[in-house]
């Protein structure tokens, strides 16, 4: 029986992921190769973002792991119940008392604050992939800041359907210079990634890059002139809480065709309930 | 006047073995120069040296730049050569699929180019890629389709299109009616001929066929064992060859 170090990887691993993070931190947007390890739990179950948590997480912090903006999910369940196991950390669900939180496709509502650190899970780190798979090609448009090729993907978006369709992982400029993968977010999300008080680090654990925003970064989603970004919702108030400016989940509740529209983030909605209640 | 392209005694080896050497010439705002010569003669090897997508052994390429004045384009940056490369520059290849985006729809190949220099209003990059494809009479109801969808005059017309809409000042091309039928061919050459003439850009043309530059071309330069052996005018050069390669090529083809 081995015990684990703490946060399960062992130091050497952990400073090598934190001189990325470092780097990342330092080039804002840019892509930063890392070693990815093997880590107990299949890739697309986050091993980037539990290794970027691994590495910056400290016996103090406490941690929120959220999947869809929901706390209770077997993803989120499982990662939580990782770092509860191999570092003891304190957990919370309340997007307020944690200091480090470890997200998949969502970004909190409740705004986030300087003592806090947002850890995203990214499948997919190059936003130039869909056109250019050549990664020679990519590395060299990110060095030269050539980037014509993101706008003729939201110019074949609005071409087949009328209006930019990409919903997910819409692509942003960081600080007027790289152009990066938010992961699969909603577009409606993408507002909150600029200018946030919070460090925000994105893994890609099969992928093996690593990069970030330092706090009050600035980030702007791409659009046309004629077809400027949305962060649209679904046009509806939360059926539990009346939140009308939250991001919504469609809840099918019947084999009639009923249907509800419920906040994605869980304790956004249970905290406002609260008070609602109190 | 200043020549718009000035190469001076470029030479390109690979390993010991001679891929073009010793090429110097001039080519003046709105003037076509056509380079011919048997196959392995170098014509593909000196058009890439000369469009920076390979680096010669020696030699210079002198552009006249909008902004600057001539400069040697080897000496530039990579980002300036390759900002050159999608503004005053454009490069037809001889397969299309070389120089398209073939899961991109038309109208996106067309306007990849403005993009790449700042065009962010759709309605505007749409409209330039629409006339754009008029001007290669492509119909416009094609716009969304991919050119996989396409004939190969077609997708060849497409990749004129792309590459002109930014009214760059210098077009290479390495057999634009290579690979199609004939009666494409001719279809190709008068649309080329027409453009060079409306538009009045300057152009390099590498090709092994003679009818080609004879359509094209004001100037001649023949090419043999990575040299070049004779140069002139194109009706003087074709009708009236010096050196006995170039008569030998002019009669061969006669015969045909
Ligand atoms: N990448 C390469 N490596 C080695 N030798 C090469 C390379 N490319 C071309 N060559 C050689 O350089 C010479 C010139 O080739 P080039 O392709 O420029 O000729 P070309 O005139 O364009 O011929 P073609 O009419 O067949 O296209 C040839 O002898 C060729 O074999
Ligand atoms: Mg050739």
């Amino acid at each position: 029986m081995t015990d684990y170090n703490f946060a399960y990887l062992d130091e050497q691993t952990k400073r090598m992921i934190r001189r990325a993070l470092l780097k990342a931190l330092a080039i804002p947007g840019y892509q930063v190769p890392f070693a990815s390890r093997e880590m107990p739990m299949p890739y697309g179950w986050g091993t980037g973002g539990v290794q970027v948590t691994a590495s910056v997480l400290t016996p103090e912090d406490r941690l929120k792991v959220i999947d869809q903006g929901a706390d209770d999910t077997t993803n989120a369940v499982s990662i939580r119940k990782f770092f509860e196991k191999t570092a003891q950390v304190a957990t919370t669900t309340r997007t307020t008392e944690a200091t480090v939180i470890q997200t998949r496709h969502r970004i909190p509502e409740t705004p986030l604050g300087e003592d806090q650190i947002l850890v995203y899970q990214v499948p997919i780190p190059e936003p130039l992939r869909f056109l250019e798979p050549r990664e020679t090609e990519t590395r060299r448009m990110h060095a030269l800041e050539e980037y014509g090729l993101m706008h003729v993907k939201l110019y074949e978006d609005i071409a087949r359907h009328g209006a930019i369709a990409t919903a997910y992982a819409y692509p942003v400029k960081v600080a007027g210079r790289y152009v990066m993968d938010p992961s699969p977010i909603p577009k409606f999300d993408n507002p909150k990634l600029s200018d946030c008080p919070a460090i925000q680090l994105f893994g890609a654990g099969r992928e093996q890059r690593i990069y970030a925003l330092p706090p009050y970064t600035d980030v702007v989603s791409l659009d046309f002139e004629d077809h400027p970004f949305e962060a649209s919702k679904a046009p509806h108030a939360c059926a539990l809480c009346g939140s009308g400016d939250s991001y919504l989940d469609e809840i099918v509740t019947d084999d009639a065709g009923g249907r509800m529209f419920l906040c994605s983030d869980t304790d956004y909605c249970e905290s406002r309930h609260e008070r609602g209640a109190a | 006047m200043t020549p718009l392209l000035s190469v001076k005694t470029l030479r390109k080896t690979y390993g010991a073995h001679v891929g073009c050497t010793d090429v110097s010439f001039d080519l003046f705002p709105g003037e076509v120069m056509g380079i011919v010569g048997e196959s392995g003669s170098g014509k593909t090897t000196l058009l890439n040296c000369l469009a920076g997508h390979l680096t010669p052994d020696r030699g210079q390429v002198i552009f006249d730049t909008r902004a600057d004045g001539p400069r040697d384009v080897l000496a530039m940056s990579e980002p300036e050569r390759r900002m050159l490369g999608r503004t005053d520059w454009a490069f037809v290849h001889q397969h299309a699929r070389d120089g398209l985006r073939m899961n991109v729809s038309a109208g996106g190949n067309v306007g990849e180019r403005l993009m790449a220099v700042g065009a962010r209003h759709y309605g505007a990059i749409r409209a330039q890629a629409a006339d754009w494809l008029g001007r290669v009479e492509i119909d416009a109801g094609r716009i969304d389709d991919r050119p996989t969808t396409f004939s190969g005059g077609m997708q060849q017309r497409l990749q004129i299109a792309r590459n002109l809409v930014t009214q760059p000042r210098l077009v290479f091309m390495d057999e634009p009616t290579g690979g199609l039928d004939v009666s494409v061919q001719a279809r190709l050459l008068d649309l080329l001929r027409g453009l060079v003439r409306d538009l009045g850009l300057s152009a390099i043309v590498v090709t092994h066929d003679l009818a080609v530059v004879r359509l094209l071309a004001h100037r001649l330069m023949v090419m043999k064992d990575g040299r070049v052996v004779e140069t002139g005018l194109t009706d003087q050069v074709l009708d009236d060859p010096q050196h006995p390669y170039t008569q030998l090529l002019v009669s061969s083809v006669l015969q045909v």
